[in-house]
């Protein structure tokens, strides 16, 4: 397999937040924006969102300012789309959460264990004999440094990791505001 | 009041309720139910059985395009829907408002490879404006509603709708809808009131405005808004492909077509202007050449009712976001009066010179074969440039839209972003049923007239009354005219062997008649558009023709070739 090694350069890694009506197929035709532009989905995350009926969508992707403005656009064309934002990291909260699955005798026997796991504010969500499972919620890189530790520790016998999520820091759902805005100069053209 | 009828039944009805008085379609297994219930609705809705369902898509697109109205196509699932894809797309790239309804197996079918079962969403979702599955009888009114909607408003296109058998023959109630509201939908997004105010100081401080129209123009009704923008402020015009009609041929702010095959002036005049302002249209390749070179003295005003066309291709300074009906009147009322005489005036020299060199040798050539130019240039005059152009695609649409000339809108139906061979044919019957009252004159090639040939017959059942006028030059002409420009006249599979058309029409019962010699020319001209109906006239034209001026790919657009 060839893998193309992308020149990251003059990129930024962008956090989209989408808000669609809850109709099947808007995740093919949200996704399909990237596919036709070559861009590289890095995280997704998709899930209910504070208004009823409506779906809320974390991605992240590495690209330009002049493209993610694009695939903002073309994305609030779908007519399931209510509203699509980009943002850069300075501009959101955001966490991802992930969980290690640690075998018990090795974590038992090392003592470096538990202080890893203390050091990295992690927690231990679920002990038996065979294993313990450590819960991070966190910064991307927070959790890989926490796998690499783990791992040297040589303990990890599963690892798996969430797509961010993330709000903004500049004003509370959008969405809200921009429904209500709707319904209203549709009343007033009326 | 509520009754309860079939899905198919409450589709009928549904269709009725949007106005729908004509229907392309063909039968099939899965749409049977839905053709049943058709049975008892012919005294109100018209169906046109095509030939092919592709012809059906395009019919559907020549429907809407001249008449404004919404068309409409029934099909089968599996392959029905499949060969109606190409239409779709069609639809999609130049914004026509279609509604195509396909069968699909039953609900308790799906996902079990059934017969003639495919993922009519999955495929269409990307070409289309909206598709959805019709899953319940009791949904149709609102799909229906929805649908037609979507279609028609804000920038159109084309919906499907793919209606589970199992939902054609439920009963359910009914109760017509109407449905003018998504939410997650604006059809006419809102105006920043300080983009049109930024709009009208650049319009009234320019001293070189130019102004590309579009076929939103037409798709917004705002031919005569237009018309007073540009003479209020005294702004040239150049016209897209799809924008042809919106202004008329002869309007003396009309300096002509845009693009590869456009008119010099205007091509020339887009890297020349100081202030440029896009009325509709997208800024496609074949317009803009070269992008890196492409107007960057000029600023550029865009009005759109689409966001994402502005800044797709072009960077915009000025976004003015609505249906141009709107916009335009907005900026018409606020700017001043003005006069452009001499910029007006410096487009003379590149209109002179591309008479000179091109348009004279293709039009009016003293001796030689027959060039496709002069066919289609008697051909508007013998219209009195009222006709409704239809055309294909290749050198025969490009030499019928440099040289067909327009006095009414809605009247050029041409496949423009998707260039799909085998449009014309369907297109034009469609346009028949759109303008019963308007000459429908469809210039095809040898090549794309056998991609739809079997539409003779639907010509020929239903009587359409289309000119046909086949430019045959024994080549896939618009191919082999790039291989003598840019492949070293290698020919690799454009010679093409022809059948003798003449037959085939007869076999049709359409009249016909082929040309040779110019002195014949005008005189068939003359019997086609006298006879009664469909007419195939065959103009056998120069076999080696080519289409100027043009500028080559990945030049700029103010560089146009005189000659190859
Ligand atoms: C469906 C489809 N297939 C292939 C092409 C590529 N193509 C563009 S123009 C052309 C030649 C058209 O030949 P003809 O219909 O004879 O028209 P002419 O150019 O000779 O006027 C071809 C093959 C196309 N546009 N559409
Ligand atoms: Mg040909």
């Amino acid at each position: 397999m060839l893998i193309q090694i992308e020149d990251m350069e003059n990129k930024t890694l962008y956090t989209i937040i989408v808000h669609s009506e809850n109709i099947a197929g808007t995740l093919n035709q949200i996704t399909a924006v990237f596919t036709r532009r070559q861009i590289n989905i890095e995280s997704l995350n998709v899930s209910a969102s504070s208004i009823k009926g409506v779906h809320k969508y974390t991605i992240t992707c590495w690209t330009t300012e002049d493209i993610v403005e694009k695939v903002v656009k073309q994305m609030e064309k779908k007519i399931d789309v209510i509203q699509a934002h980009y943002f850069t990291d300075p501009e959101i909260f955001q966490r991802e959460v992930a969980m290690y699955k640690v075998s018990m005798p090795e974590f038992q026997s090392n003592p470096e264990a538990s202080k890893v796991v203390r050091r990295a504010s992690a927690h231990i969500v679920e002990v038996n004999p065979t294993f313990a499972i450590v819960e991070k919620v966190g910064m991307s890189d927070e959790i890989t440094a926490l796998y690499q530790n783990l791992k040297e520790l040589n303990c990890v016998l599963q690892f798996v990791r969430s797509g961010r999520i993330a709000v903004s820091t500049s004003c509370f759902e959008r969405v809200n505001e921009y429904l209500a805005h709707r319904e209203e100069r549709y009343r007033n053209g009326k | 009041m509520k009754e309860k009828i079939t899905g198919s039944e409450a589709l009928m009805r549904s269709l009725e309720h949007e106005g729908v008085k004509t229907i392309f379609g063909y039968p099939g297994g899965a749409i049977m139910p839905v053709f049943d219930a058709l049975y008892d609705h012919l005294d109100r809705i018209n169906h046109i059985l095509v030939r092919h369902e592709q012809g059906a898509a395009h019919a559907a697109q020549g429907f809407a395009r001249v008449s404004g109205k919404v068309g409409v196509c029934l099909v089968t699932s599996g392959p029905g829907a499949t060969n109606t894809i190409t239409g779709v797309a069609d639809a999609m790239i130049d914004s026509t408002p279609i509604v195509v309804i396909a069968g699909q197996v039953g609900a308790g079918l799906l996902g079990t490879d059934a017969f003639q079962e495919v993922d009519l969403v999955g495929v269409t979702q990307p070409i289309s404006k909206w598709s959805y599955q019709i899953r319940r009888a009791e949904d149709v009114a609102w799909a229906v509603a929805r649908a037609f909607y979507i279609a028609r408003s804000g920038r159109p296109g084309p919906v499907v709708l793919d209606f589970t058998r199992n939902a054609q023959t439920e009963l359910a109630d009914y109760e017509p809808v109407s449905l003018d509201f998504i939410r997650s939908y604006d059809p006419d997004p809102e105006t920043d009131p300080k983009m049109v105010a930024e709009a009208v100081r650049l319009i009234n401080e320019a001293q070189k405005p130019l102004v590309l129209v579009g076929q939103g123009v037409e798709l917004g009704n705002a031919q005569e808004e237009l018309k007073a923008f540009v003479e209020k402020a005294d702004m040239p015009c150049g016209c897209t492909l799809l924008g042809l009609s919106a202004l008329p041929s002869n309007h003396r702010l009309n300096k002509g077509m845009l693009g590869m095959h456009g008119n010099l002036g205007p091509n020339v005049k887009t890297n020349e202007c100081d202030v440029l302002i896009a009325v509709g249209m997208r800024f496609d390749d074949r317009v803009t050449g070269k992008l890196e070179t492409y107007a960057k003295q000029a600023k550029v005003i865009h009005l759109d009712v689409d966001p994402s066309e502005i800044g797709k291709n072009v960077p915009v300074d000025v976004p003015v976001l609505g249906n141009c009906k709107r916009t335009l009147a907005l900026l018409t009322e606020l700017i001043q009066p003005h006069r452009h005489t001499e910029w007006i005036e410096s487009f003379k020299p590149y209109e002179e010179k591309e008479f000179e060199q091109v348009i004279k040798k293709e039009v009016y050539p003293s001796e030689g074969p027959i060039n496709m130019g002069e066919v289609v240039h008697a051909v508007s005059e013998a219209t009195h440039n009222e006709a409704i152009l239809v055309t294909d695609v290749g050198q025969n649409q490009m030499m019928a839209c440099r040289y067909f000339s327009f006095s009414k809108n809605r009247s050029i139906v041409t496949s423009g972003g998707m260039g799909t061979m085998g449009f014309c044919l369907p297109a034009a019957i469609g346009a028949t049923f759109g303008c019963p009252d308007r000459m429908v004159c469809a210039f095809m090639g040898d090549g794309g007239l056998q991609m739809t040939m079997q539409e003779l017959g639907t010509v020929m059942e239903q009587q359409a009354s289309v000119k046909i006028i086949l430019l045959n030059n024994n080549y896939l002409g618009n191919v082999r005219q790039w291989q003598a420009m840019f492949f070293n006249r290698r020919y690799s599979f454009t010679p093409m062997m022809n059948p003798d058309y003449m037959k085939v029409a007869s076999a049709y019962g359409i009249p016909s008649r082929r040309v040779m010699e110019r002195g014949e020319l005008d005189e068939a001209i003359r019997e086609m558009l006298s006879t009664k109906g469909a007419f195939l006239l065959e103009v056998c034209v120069v076999e080696e023709g080519n289409v100027l001026p043009m500028t080559p790919p990945g030049s700029s657009v103010n560089y146009m070739l005189m000659e190859c």
